[in-house]
């Protein structure tokens, strides 16, 4: 089985790499670009059976730092 | 005093960190990653700068969940002296012996160059050794110093005079101007500016040196 992780910054965290990306954007002539987060995506290839709730332990240990990014798992 | 200078592949101020303990008299041991436990007796633990696991998934990440973490937190709880410089504060935040976390500067850009610093506090062994709101030089070189916390934490952080050191001119973002915070029972500290780089003339400074002169003459009269 495959489980994809997402991991953002929580929101209120600032971006300072959102934010320069956002820059670029405009400065390629893309108008009305209000906000850019930038994220990790963390492909998993788990062995079957495996329960969310041991991804979300895996998350919570060390794919994701909780004091400043918020995960969510999508089994696939 | 007896330390341990724990080496992660990717550490680049592990001797540098131990050429400074021992000229300020300490008696140094450097430690492999891999081990599972420190050398018998160790007083101080020194995590040092650098790029541990090529900063992969987040500075500090990896390193921290490493053996030899397992161990430093272990002796941290004991009541152990341990000192986090750059990558090594952001392996303290990391395993959660320091509150926040170190994000990429908001300027983006890597930082090498010496900064002024306010000594905030002289309550702690690190920060006896210099007056309550000195100024001192010591140098920066990294590239995710922004040091993030929650406001609250931020209030309980200046309430309890944790904050070991400040930036005159704030050069990465942090939250404010935080460079050094302190562990509850004061005895961890972590920091982004390097203080074993500002220790010989030839370095072009010596503020560095009390800090390490202060940890060392903390057991010489124990």
């Amino acid at each position: 089985m495959k489980a994809r992780v997402y991991v953002m910054l929580k929101n209120g965290v600032l971006d300072p790499q959102g934010e320069a990306v956002r820059h670029a954007l405009g400065s390629l002539g893309f108008d009305g670009v209000h906000g850019v987060r930038q994220g990790k995506v963390i492909e998993l290839d788990l062995a079957d059976g495996t329960d969310e709730a041991t991804v979300a332990q895996m998350c919570e240990k060390l794919l994701a730092n909780t004091v400043i990014e918020s995960y969510r798992v999508e089994v696939l | 005093m007896r330390a341990a200078v724990v080496v992660f592949p990717g550490s680049n101020c592990d001797r540098d960190m131990a050429v400074a303990l021992r000229a300020a008299g300490a008696d140094v041991t450097m430690v492999w990653h891999k081990d599972a436990r420190l050398p018998e007796a160790v007083d101080l633990v020194a995590v040092p700068g650098g790029f541990s696991f090529g900063d992969y998934l987040r500075c500090g990440a990896i390193a921290a969940r490493s053996p030899i973490c397992t161990a430093i937190v272990a002796h941290a709880e004991r009541g152990g002296y341990v000192l986090g410089v750059c990558n090594g504060f952001q392996v303290l935040t990391e395993t959660g012996l320091l509150p926040g976390a170190l994000m990429r500067n908001t300027g983006l850009k890597f930082i090498c160059k010496t900064v002024d610093l306010k000594v905030e506090t002289t309550e702690s062994a690190f920060t006896e050794g210099y007056r309550a709101g000195d100024t001192i030089a010591y140098p920066v070189a990294h590239h995710d110093g922004n040091y993030t916390v929650d406001p609250q934490t931020l209030e309980s952080l200046r309430d309890a005079d944790r904050i070991a050191f400040t930036y005159a001119e704030n050069p990465n973002g942090s939250v404010g101007a935080i460079a050094g915070v302190l562990s509850e029972n004061r005895r961890v500290l972590g920091l982004m500016p390097h203080p074993e780089r500002a220790v010989d003339a030839g370095h072009g400074g010596t503020d560095g040196q009390a800090l390490f002169r202060g940890l060392v003459a903390q057991f010489a009269t124990a």
